[in-house]
C-alpha cells in the first residue's frame, strides 16, 4: 500500500466527443497542500468528482486515500471530505443541526459528534452562532460552516472546489489561514482556484489548460521556470501557448 | 407594435423548436402516436371473433343464416354442433367468445311465419366485447329475418342494441377524436409554449430582454404565432388522419370546425402564458401542466368520462376546464352537423377564458419589477 | 451621465443597498469593486431598470429611472452576471436577435463592435451554448453593444473567465471610450480596479470609498510594511500579537503588515521578531494597493458597527 494520499495515472474523462479531463497523472503527499489551477470550464471540477469517486474515469486509473477511485468508491468516500462551489448546506437548518447531520451521515457516535463540534466551533469561532439558521449569516461563515462539515469526520483528505470565489479580500485570507492550519494537522488538502495569487499558499500546484496539465511544481519554481514575477503571468504566458 | 422586433422574435422561436429534437417529437410525432393508439388499440370494433353454431333445426333456413353470420367477416364459425351437451367444454377448449343457438323447427317456424327464438350465449369475462359481439349478431339475425320478410321475433334473453343515431357503425375512435384533438393542442400550446417562456427565466433572457425597449407585448405574441401555426397544422393534420384513416365523416362546415379549434388553441396558449406566469423553472412548469391541464382535460372534460355521469360536486369543476366546452362544441358540429350558430354558448365561453387568462398574466409580468 | 442619491433597496428585512451615492461622468469608464453579496448585482438591476429602489433617486441621461424607464432603455446596453444569451442559438444569430430587438441591423464593420467581432467572427456558426467562457463574454458584450447603447452595464463580466480572457476584455472596455461609450462595470477582482478611472468600493450594500484608483490609494491611512522570510507563514501570529500592529494578512508569500503608529521603523519590526525568536526577516515599507485599501475600509467599517 503506498503512502501517497493521492496518485492518478492518466485519468481522462469524456462525454461524447468532448475530453473534459485528458492524462490528468499527479502524486500528492499526506499532510500537503495541493493547489489545483484553471480557468473555468478547464475540466478542474471534473477532475475532482474522479478522485473524490462521484464519477467514473472513462480512461486511466487514481488511488486516493489508498483505495482505487473507480471500484472502491464507498471507501474512498469514507476517508475523504468534499467541499463543492455551492457548498452543500441546509438553508434552513441552524449551524448545529446541519453539523449533527453531517455527523450522522458519516457515522460518528453522539459522544464523538459533541467533541468534533466543539473542536470545531472553537476553531473556527462559530461559537456564538451555533444556533443561527444557516440562511441568515453571510457567505463568509457559510464557507466556515462547509469547510468544518468537510473535514467533521477527520478524512485523510480534503477537496475543496473554488472555496474562495466571490467573497471578500478578509474572508479569503482567513480561510487560508484554515486550509494552513488543517494541512498542518496532518490532512492533505487538495483545493482548486481560478484565483492565481492563491497559488502562493500551497505547497505545490499545477495548472490545468483545456483538459490538460500544463505544468506542475512549487509556485517558486514554476515562476522561475517561466521567469514570471507572479502566477498569473505564468499562467497567461501558458494559455498564449495554445493554438 | 415594433415589427422587426417581432419578426426577428418569431424567427428565433422557429430555431429554437426546430433546434430541439424532443420538442420536434411532442409537436409531430406525438399527435400522430395519439390518434393511432385510440384508433387502433381502443377501437371496440372486432372481427373474425371466433363463435360456435349450435344447430337444433338444421335445415335450409338454419344454413342460410349460418351461411350470413359467417359471410359478415365479425364472426368465424369454429364449432358447429347439434346438441349443447358438450357446449361448456367446446367454449373453454376453443376459446369461444360466442355461442348462437338455433332452435329445432326454426327453419318450420320460418316457413310458417311463426315466431321463434334464438339464444345467444356469450363470454361475459370481456363485457365489452361481449356486448359488441351480441350487438353484431342480432344486427345479423334481423337483418336475415328482414330479407326473409317474415316476422322473426328477436331472441328476449337478451336487448337488441339500437344503433346509434349520431355514430351509426359505433366506432368509439370518432367520438375520441374530439378529445384526442383537446389533449394535443393542450400538450403543443399549453405546455410546449409555457415551457419556452419559462426556459426564457431561466437563461436569463427574459430579464436580458426587460431591460430593453421591447414590450413584453411583443415577447407574448411572439411566442403566441408560432406555437399557434404549429397547433393548426396540428389540428388540421388530426382531422385529416381521421378521416382519411379511421373514415370519420365530417358533417358540420370544416371552417367552423377549424374556427373552433383555432380558438381552443388560443385558449389553451393563453393557459400557457398564465401557466409561464406563476412558475419559474421549467419542471415548475411541466408539474403544473401535468396536474393543471392534463388531469383534468383527460377525466373531467367528458373525454373519457361523460360529465352527466360524474359527482355533482364535480360537475361544476369540470365547467371550469376548458377541453370540455370544446369537446362539447366538436362533438356536436363533427357528428351532429350543427353550425357556428349553434355552439355560440361554447364559443363564449372559450374566448372569455382566453381573454381572462391573458389579461391575469400580462398584469403579473408588468409586475415583476419591485 | 449617471446620478445617483441617496438610493436603498431592501428584500424584506435584508438591507441590499443603503444609501448610495455615486456620479459617473460621461465617457468615464467606473468600476464597481466589491464581493459577491456586497449589493452590486442590486445595484446593476436598478440601473437597467429590472427593478424599482426602495426609496432614493436615480437618473440617467437626466431620465429618471422611475418615470422614464423607457428613455433610458434605449440608451444602456445591459450584461447581466449569469450568461444570458440563447446557448441554442449561433453567435450571429444572437447577436442579430438582440439588434432587432431594439430595431435595427447588426453592422460586422461598425467600427464600434469590429474589434469584438474579429475576436468571435471565426466561431460565428457555432452554437452559444458551447463556447468557453472568455468566448461567451465577448458575445455577451457584442450584443450588448449592437444597438450602440451609449452607457454599457457590465455586472461581473471577468468573473471566472481565464486571465488572458480577462485582459483582452479590459482591453476591449478601454478601447470603447474612443466612441463616446460610458462604462459601469463590477468586479470580485481587485487587480481589475487599476484598469478603472474611477472606481467605488463596495460591500454589504454600502459604498465605502470613490476616488480614482491612485485617489483611493493616497487615502490610506496607515503605514503599510512588507515582511518576507522563508517561513512567512509562522510570522502571522506573532506579527498580529505585536502591538503597534493594525493588522496582518498573507499577500501569496508577502505578509502585509498595517501599524497605526508612524515612527514604527522596520527595524522596530525585525527586532520585535527577533524577539519572538524569528531570524532573516526581510522588513520594508510599501505603496498601499486597492486590496489593502479595501481591507482597512472593510476594518474601519466593523469598528464603527461594533
Amino acid at each position: 500500500m503506498s503512502a501517497l494520499s493521492i496518485q492518478a495515472h492518466q485519468l481522462s474523462k469524456t462525454f461524447g466527443h468532448f475530453v473534459a479531463v485528458k492524462d490528468l497523472s499527479l502524486e500528492v503527499q499526506p499532510g500537503e497542500i495541493f493547489g489545483f489551477l484553471g480557468a473555468n470550464g478547464a475540466g478542474k471540477t471534473t477532475a475532482m468528482r474522479m478522485l473524490c469517486g462521484l464519477l467514473k474515469p472513462s480512461f486511466g486509473h487514481a488511488m486516493v486515500a489508498g483505495f482505487n477511485i473507480a471500484t472502491q468508491t464507498e471507501q474512498v468516500k469514507k476517508n475523504i471530505g468534499y467541499m463543492s462551489q455551492k457548498f452543500s448546506i441546509y438553508d434552513d437548518l441552524t449551524l448545529k443541526e446541519n453539523i449533527q447531520l453531517f455527523s450522522t451521515i458519516y457515522g460518528l457516535k453522539s459522544a464523538q459528534t459533541q467533541e468534533r463540534m466543539k473542536q470545531l466551533a472553537s476553531q473556527f469561532g462559530l461559537e456564538n452562532k451555533l444556533k443561527s439558521l444557516v440562511s441568515t449569516l453571510p457567505l463568509g461563515w457559510k464557507q466556515k460552516l462547509a469547510f468544518s462539515l468537510a473535514i467533521i469526520h477527520q478524512p485523510r483528505i480534503v477537496f475543496l472546489d473554488e472555496p474562495t470565489s466571490g467573497v471578500d479580500p478578509i474572508t479569503r485570507r482567513q480561510f487560508w489561514e484554515m486550509i494552513s492550519d488543517t494541512a498542518k494537522a496532518g490532512t492533505t488538502v487538495f483545493v482548486s482556484t481560478h484565483y492565481m495569487d492563491e497559488a502562493e499558499y500551497c505547497d505545490r500546484v499545477s495548472i490545468m489548460v483545456d483538459g490538460q496539465i500544463q505544468v506542475l511544481d512549487t509556485p517558486q519554481k514554476i515562476r522561475e521556470q517561466f521567469s514570471a514575477p507572479t502566477m498569473d503571468d505564468v499562467f497567461s504566458l501558458l494559455a498564449r501557448k495554445k493554438p | 407594435m415594433p415589427m422587426r422586433a417581432l419578426a426577428a422574435f418569431i424567427k428565433k422561436e422557429f430555431l429554437h423548436i426546430f433546434r430541439d429534437k424532443r420538442s420536434l417529437l411532442v409537436i409531430f410525432c406525438m399527435p400522430i402516436a395519439l390518434v393511432m393508439i385510440f384508433g387502433v388499440v381502443i377501437s371496440t370494433e372486432i372481427h373474425h371473433a371466433k363463435i360456435a353454431i349450435v344447430d337444433l333445426s338444421d335445415k335450409v333456413r338454419s344454413q342460410q343464416l349460418i351461411e350470413k353470420i359467417n359471410s359478415s367477416g365479425y364472426f368465424q364459425t369454429v364449432a358447429y354442433l347439434h346438441s349443447t351437451l358438450n357446449l361448456e367444454e367446446v367454449f373453454r377448449a376453443q376459446n369461444i367468445r360466442l355461442a348462437i343457438l338455433i332452435p329445432p323447427h326454426f327453419s318450420k317456424n320460418v316457413e310458417n311465419n311463426a315466431s321463434s327464438t334464438l339464444q345467444l350465449i356469450a363470454d361475459g369475462s370481456d363485457l365489452n366485447a361481449a356486448t359488441t359481439l351480441i350487438g353484431n349478431a342480432s344486427n345479423i339475425i334481423q337483418e336475415f329475418a328482414q330479407e326473409t320478410s317474415v316476422a322473426l321475433r328477436a331472441p328476449p334473453p337478451f336487448r337488441v342494441l339500437p344503433r346509434m343515431h349520431y355514430n351509426p357503425e359505433q366506432k368509439d375512435v370518432f367520438m375520441f377524436i374530439p378529445g384526442i384533438l383537446a389533449l394535443v393542442l393542450m400538450i403543443v400550446s399549453a405546455m410546449m409554449t409555457s415551457i419556452t417562456l419559462v426556459r426564457e427565466k431561466e437563461f436569463g433572457t427574459w430579464r436580458l430582454l426587460s431591460s430593453t425597449p421591447l414590450p413584453s407585448m411583443v415577447i407574448i405574441v411572439g411566442k403566441l404565432i408560432p406555437y399557434f401555426l404549429l397547433s393548426a397544422i396540428n389540428s388540421c393534420l388530426i382531422l385529416a388522419l381521421a378521416t382519411s384513416v379511421f373514415g370519420m365523416p365530417i358533417h358540420g362546415s370544416l371552417w367552423g370546425l377549424l374556427g373552433v379549434c383555432f380558438l381552443f388553441i388560443l385558449t389553451s396558449l393563453s393557459l400557457g402564458i398564465f401557466i409561464s406566469s406563476i412558475t419559474n423553472t421549467q419542471q415548475a412548469a411541466i408539474l403544473a401542466s401535468m396536474v393543471g391541464l392534463f388531469l383534468p382535460t383527460t377525466f373531467l372534460s367528458g373525454f373519457i368520462f361523460p360529465v352527466e355521469n360524474m359527482p355533482a360536486w364535480l360537475q361544476p369543476i369540470a365547467h371550469i376546464v376548458p377541453a370540455k366546452w370544446f369537446i362539447e362544441a366538436m362533438k356536436l358540429m363533427m357528428l351532429k352537423g350543427a353550425t357556428l350558430h349553434s355552439v355560440l354558448k361554447q364559443i363564449y365561453v372559450l374566448t372569455g377564458m382566453a381573454v381572462l387568462l391573458l389579461a391575469i398574466s400580462m398584469r403579473r409580468s408588468r409586475k415583476q419589477a419591485t | 451621465m449617471v446620478y445617483i442619491e441617496n438610493l436603498s433597496k431592501n428584500f424584506g428585512a435584508l438591507q441590499a443597498l443603503s444609501n448610495i451615492h455615486l456620479h459617473i461622468k460621461p465617457k468615464q469608464l467606473f468600476g464597481l469593486i466589491g464581493p459577491d453579496g456586497a449589493g452590486k448585482s442590486t445595484l446593476f438591476e436598478i440601473l437597467a431598470t429590472l427593478r424599482l429602489p426602495s426609496s432614493g433617486k436615480a437618473t440617467i441621461h437626466g431620465f429618471d429611472l422611475q418615470s422614464k424607464a423607457k428613455q433610458i432603455r434605449k440608451t444602456i446596453g445591459f450584461m447581466p452576471g449569469q450568461f444570458s444569451l440563447y446557448p441554442d442559438l449561433s453567435i450571429l444569430e444572437n447577436i442579430q436577435f438582440f439588434a432587432h430587438v431594439y430595431g435595427v441591423h447588426f453592422d460586422e464593420s461598425s467600427p464600434l463592435t469590429r474589434d469584438i467581432w474579429q475576436h468571435i467572427a471565426p466561431f460565428k456558426h457555432r452554437p452559444a451554448g458551447k463556447l468557453s467562457g472568455g468566448m461567451k463574454q465577448k458575445l455577451a458584450l457584442c450584443c450588448a453593444l449592437a444597438h450602440r447603447p451609449t452607457l454599457l452595464l457590465l455586472d461581473e463580466p471577468t468573473t471566472g473567465v481565464d486571465p488572458v480572457s480577462r485582459k483582452e476584455f479590459w482591453e476591449m472596455l478601454q478601447s470603447l471610450k474612443l466612441h463616446n461609450i460610458t462604462t459601469l462595470v463590477s468586479t470580485p477582482y481587485m487587480d481589475e480596479a487599476q484598469l478603472c478611472e474611477c472606481i467605488a468600493l463596495i460591500q454589504n450594500g454600502k459604498i465605502l470609498a470613490v476616488n480614482s484608483p491612485s485617489g483611493i490609494q493616497a487615502q490610506f491611512k496607515f503605514h503599510l510594511f512588507g515582511v518576507q522570510s522563508a517561513h512567512a507563514n509562522t510570522l502571522l501570529k506573532p506579527l498580529r500579537q505585536f502591538e503597534k500592529t493594525q493588522h496582518c494578512f498573507a499577500f501569496g508569500k508577502t505578509l502585509h503588515l498595517t501599524v497605526k503608529d508612524a515612527s514604527v521603523s522596520e527595524n522596530d519590526i525585525v527586532e520585535y521578531l527577533k524577539t519572538q525568536g524569528h531570524e532573516h526577516v526581510e522588513v520594508w515599507r510599501m505603496q498601499a494597493g486597492i486590496e489593502d485599501c479595501f481591507i482597512e475600509l472593510m476594518h474601519s467599517e466593523n469598528h464603527e458597527r461594533s
